[in-house]
């Protein structure tokens, strides 16, 4: 799950990590308040949207006075952003951070995740701040380091001092750098964090080590001990066919075409998609209805992808393993006695319970294709709808 | 001879009393699986298909003799469950669950480091030695006793695999799920080598799919000591970037784990990638027959 930069400001606060005075605001009549408050010569406004690359597509923006943050907070509010993460359909602003300047001396990257090879969380950090750190590490992989964190006594501070000097933090600053660095893996892992990135981290001229951007991420399998984090979730950054599909603990994700694919286990749902692209079709969504789905998960699986007006023809490829054939037929025929289905649907079921799957919907009266196997049923499912 | 488990093998199931777990005891009794009981907090002294239950793994194991766990418990407890059975000196426990955090799979890989007990999983099918004994929750009527072995971080992709072989007259010898998670306790590479050692095993089928480097590093080890052919598939060429695809470990990040990069790497390594999974048993076809070893497999 993805959050905003201020609200992960928020979390880093609380973990006793300095960042900029600043507060969120939704509508200019709020900027015009927050910017009389601002003390510092310079404002910084900064549009709050889950995607990276805001600065070079202008939506970080520098006041100098409370004009300039007037005139920023009213070209933002409502600006579709278009960033390299956000695909060219681009993210509509509704927030801003309004945030008091600060003199920078040096600017760094931290960041922890999770390393797949060694099974860990690693530190990484470097002196090449604000920039992209993929890039640094493609075209500057030695200016990098990292630090593998044993599990057992979590980040050590002799680490975290052997990164600062790596880094050449002064040896003023080290003892705030260390404490920032050990807050920070303390944080990562009591809210079960998979990315926990400060970029740029900066020395001020007066002697601050502070966050001045922040992304975190988190682990949705841990959101059931975090609920605090999921007050953190903004509906308006997530697809509405994905935020329902949650609701019923389907794995959903929106594509372009008009294929509505609906399959079991997420390698088979990927290669569901696969295949269709392969036969010349379009895949409208990825869609898992997971080893626990009822027929009421089903028939609302169902429904969504309905929802989608683009789609004009559903394929349904089940390997019941954990998850009964049966309880998928069902599920469709119940679907379809609430919604009059007009696209072609395609169906092929194998697996656990098949006979009865097979069965039931042969009895439903349903117009339904049958496949005897994927490639089969995904052929005939772009062919009916061309 | 078989991979790590037979149809001796003793096999306890934890979370025994729940719903699915008491599904596929049945599903597994009937396979020929020997379950000879299960493990319930709380429940010892009751049973389940016949099983008896106990309260912790160690009891169990003691009663049992069993030497392999098959862990149906909810993601909130499966670590602590894994954990126990390591504990308890299994040499195989096998983990059904999904949505373990991540944070546990850090704790339980660590707290694994220099202990005898293997891990499958978690996130994953199970383990099937066809005709001999089925850990998990695969349909067991696909299956067909032979000579290929399958390993692949998805259930159902394992399951399109041993399928499309069975209809061909193709047998397995052993069909490995690993799982989707980013953290799993046996990789690509230990079933490779179990597979190279494995008399009974002529070719291999690898399944994976996109996000992390998995593949790629199992692809130079194939190159490097692999005396079987392997046939290959990568699930995900479409899939859009930073979109997690369900399994907690699908997603290209970075611009690192594209399908592109792993199915180039296993080409490079001398692995055949089928186009489609559609196409997973052909594609093995066409390998035994130019090599002239497809009545080995039959």
């Amino acid at each position: 799950m993805n959050i905003h930069e201020y609200q992960a400001k928020e979390i880093l606060s609380e973990y006793g990590i300095q960042v900029p005075k600043g507060q969120v605001i939704f509508t200019p009549e709020e900027a015009f308040k927050v910017a009389w408050r601002i003390e510092s010569d310079v404002a910084v406004v900064k549009a709050q949207i889950h995607a990276g690359g805001r600065g070079k597509a202008g939506g970080v923006k520098i006041a100098k006075s409370i004009d300039d943050v007037m005139l920023y907070a009213n070209e933002l509010l409502g600006k579709k952003l278009v960033t390299h993460q956000t695909g060219p359909e681009g993210k509509e602003v509704t927030r801003l951070l309004i945030e008091e300047g600060c003199d920078i001396k040096k600017e760094y990257y931290i960041g922890l995740t999770l390393d797949r090879s060694t099974s860990r969380i690693v530190l990484i950090a470097s002196e090449e701040g604000g920039t992209e750190i993929e890039n640094v590490a493609k075209e500057m992989p030695e200016k990098i380091y990292k630090e593998i964190i044993d599990p057992v006594v979590g980040l050590t501070p002799f680490q975290a001092r052997r990164i600062g000097f790596n880094v050449n933090i002064s040896k003023e600053l080290m003892q705030q750098f260390v404490e920032l660095l050990l807050n920070l893996y303390r944080c990562f892992v009591e809210k079960d964090c998979t990315i926990a990135e400060i970029n740029p981290l900066v020395v001020t001229e007066d002697g601050k080590v502070m966050a001045l951007d922040a992304k975190m991420n988190f682990d949705s399998n841990g959101l059931y001990r975090n609920k605090d984090i999921l007050d953190y979730r903004d509906l308006e950054e997530e697809d509405e066919k994905e935020i329902e599909a949650s609701k019923y603990d389907l794995s959903y994700v929106s594509l372009d075409g008009n294929i509505g694919c609906l399959v079991n286990g997420a390698g088979l749902a990927m290669s569901t998609m696969d295949i269709i692209k392969y036969y010349g079709g379009e895949p409208a969504n990825f869609l898992d209805v997971g080893g626990g789905a009822t027929e009421e998960n089903v028939k609302a699986a169902f429904k969504i992808i309905l929802s989608d007006k683009r789609v004009n023809g559903i394929f349904v490829n089940i390997f019941g393993g954990i998850i009964k054939c049966d309880v998928i037929a069902n599920g469709i025929v119940e679907a379809c006695k609430d919604i009059k289905v007009k696209v072609p649907i395609v169906v092929r079921l194998e697996g656990t319970n098949v006979d009865e799957g097979i069965e039931i919907l042969n009895n439903s009266g349903l117009n339904i294709v049958t496949a005897s196997s994927m490639g089969e049923g995904a052929k005939k499912t772009v062919e009916l709808v061309k | 001879m078989s991979i790590w488990v037979n149809k001796d093998t003793l096999v306890i199931v934890q979370g025994i009393t729940g719903s699915t777990a008491s599904f596929h005891t049945k599903e597994m009794l009937d396979y020929g699986t020997k379950i000879v009981g299960g493990v319930t907090p709380g429940k010892g002294g009751t049973k389940v298909q016949g099983l008896p239950v106990f309260n912790t793994v160690k009891e169990a194991v003691e009663e049992t003799n069993a030497s392999v766990s098959v862990i149906y418990v909810p993601a909130p407890w499966a670590a602590d469950a894994i954990i126990e059975a390591v504990d308890a000196e299994l040499d195989m426990v096998v983990c059904i669950t999904e949505h373990i955090p991540v944070q546990d799979m850090i704790k339980v890989k660590r707290y694994m480091e220099g202990k005898k007990t293997r891990l499958i999983g978690p996130n994953c099918p199970g383990v099937v030695i066809p005709e001999e004994c089925k850990i998990g929750i695969m349909p067991g009527y696909i299956h067909k006793k032979g000579h290929v072995g399958i390993v692949s971080r998805s259930g159902t992709l394992t399951y399109e695999a041993v399928y499309q072989l069975s209809q061909k007259g193709i047998g397995q010898s052993a069909a490995v799920g690993i799982g989707g998670d980013p953290i799993n306790g046996t990789n690509f590479i230990d079933v490779l080598k179990a597979f190279n050692e494995d008399k009974d095993t002529n070719a291999v089928i690898m399944i994976g799919e996109i996000g992390g480097t998995a593949e790629e590093e199992a692809a130079l080890w194939i190159k490097e000591n692999m005396s079987k052919p392997v046939v290959g598939f990568i699930a995900g060429a479409t899939a859009p970037k930073g979109k997690r695809m369900g399994h907690a470990g699908a997603i290209i990040s970075g611009g690192k784990g594209t399908a592109d990069e792993k199915i180039k790497m296993m080409k490079k390594c001398g692995i055949e990638v089928a186009d489609t999974c559609a196409t997973i048993g052909d594609t093995l076809v066409e390998v035994l027959k130019q090599k002239e070893m497809l009545n080995y497999c039959l």
